[in-house]
């Protein structure tokens, strides 16, 4: 039993002075991804059913490969900032704190292997 | 953690029964009780009203229970026409305010229960207690540095009406109850009837504190819990949108920054 009264539960550490950020990162991201996206999707599709060698041929031109890059690097970077809001809604204590760690581990890591796989068949 | 299963003692079981009284026009109410000082798990009991005998709103129906079958049953009320906000209370799986719900408008058998996830002190009272102090904290009242005018703080008809839709707020509780951002994080998140009136504050031309109030908002928690999931513009008895308060809230933040 804490004594604490209830101005003091309310008032919890106060703010923390931050938050807007992200806010506005999500409503960017959101906005880069509604038009990434849809190209992506076209490019995926025209590529879809073709060789081995026309896949390749496909994300080793610039384009393709800048809108590739883009959506991993922008989609993951929402991603894990939408995670940590899902997590924080639903977790507590340390598991929150090693589930967010886990989540933006895991989106850099989804990007890095993306743009390298990227990288090695543009280049 | 989220708890998806109730713990034991709060596992509602069927209560009493109480007889059906003679008349064409019975209906019958299921309402949750809890007592803290029997020691027994909440309990839905069954009352049945003539509502030939009846007046047309669920509190005139609570109070028909109270003086003519079951004086235990507990619930506030005061003004009995929307002002006080005291009778809030789950009605047909909407948080409401009893006083003007009509009985007309519950399809079937009327099924009442407590605000959904707070504390109950007893039977349809939640505890209320950390929804008030998060009110309290938001200060709200006139913040002024000026000094004071010989006769009044003069504000602007257009002024005026930016208010409109945001004093009327009678907290209620209906809104931050049904929300499920309060539900699962109630001890940071301020909920939204707590910033509906942080805005009312806010956005008043003659408040100047309008820097440390938003100071004071910008939190992950605080505000930003809020994920639009509008159920507290969906229930609100008064037909007011604290998400659009809390919309125009976070426009301004936005703007403090771009």
């Amino acid at each position: 039993m804490r004594y604490l009264t209830a101005r003091k539960r309310a008032e919890f550490r106060g703010s923390a002075h931050h938050g807007t950020e992200h806010h506005w990162s999500m409503m960017v991201s959101a906005v880069g991804l509604a038009l990434l996206v849809p190209v992506w999707l076209y490019i995926f599709g025209a590529a879809l059913g073709g060789t081995r060698e026309e896949v390749l041929a496909t994300f080793a031109r610039p384009f393709p490969a800048i809108v590739t890059g883009l959506l991993l690097v922008v989609g993951m970077r929402h991603f894990a900032m939408g995670a940590t809001t899902m997590i924080e809604d639903y977790t507590r204590g340390t598991m929150r704190k090693m589930l967010i760690i886990g989540v933006i581990a895991l989106s850099w890591a989804v990007a890095a292997t993306g743009l390298f796989a990227l990288v090695r068949i543009a280049l | 953690m989220v708890q998806l299963t109730l713990p034991k003692n709060s596992k509602i079981r069927t209560g009493k029964t109480w007889p059906k009284p003679d008349g064409k026009n019975v209906r019958k109410f299921q309402i949750y009780r809890w007592n803290p000082d029997d020691g027994e798990n909440p309990r839905v009991d069954t009352y049945f009203i003539d509502m030939d005998q009846c007046g047309p709103m669920v509190l005139d129906a609570l109070i028909k229970i109270k003086n003519e079958i079951d004086p235990t049953l507990t619930f506030r009320r005061s003004c009995r026409e929307g002002i006080c906000g005291s009778c809030a209370m789950n009605i047909d799986g909407i948080n409401t305010l009893a006083c003007i719900y009509g009985l007309d408008e519950v399809k079937g058998d009327v099924r009442i229960y407590p605000l959904p996830h707070m504390e109950v002190v007893k039977d349809l009272i939640p505890d209320l207690t950390h929804f008030y102090a998060q009110h309290a904290s938001i200060m709200p009242w006139l913040e002024t540095k000026t000094n004071r005018p010989a006769k009044e703080w003069r504000q602007s008809i257009e002024d005026r009406k930016k208010l409109d839709g945001l004093y009327e707020c009678v907290m209620c509780a209906s809104c931050s109850t049904a929300c499920p951002s309060y539900w699962w994080n109630s001890d940071r998140y301020l909920g939204p009837a707590a910033l509906l009136h942080a805005y009312r504050w806010i956005i008043d031309s003659r408040d100047e504190a309008t820097g440390e109030r938003l100071d004071a908002l910008e939190d992950p928690f605080k505000l930003y819990r809020c994920h639009t999931i509008m159920n507290c513009a969906k229930t609100c008895p008064k037909g007011l949108n604290p998400a659009k308060a809390i919309a125009e809230i976070k426009k301004m933040m936005v703007e403090r920054v771009v």
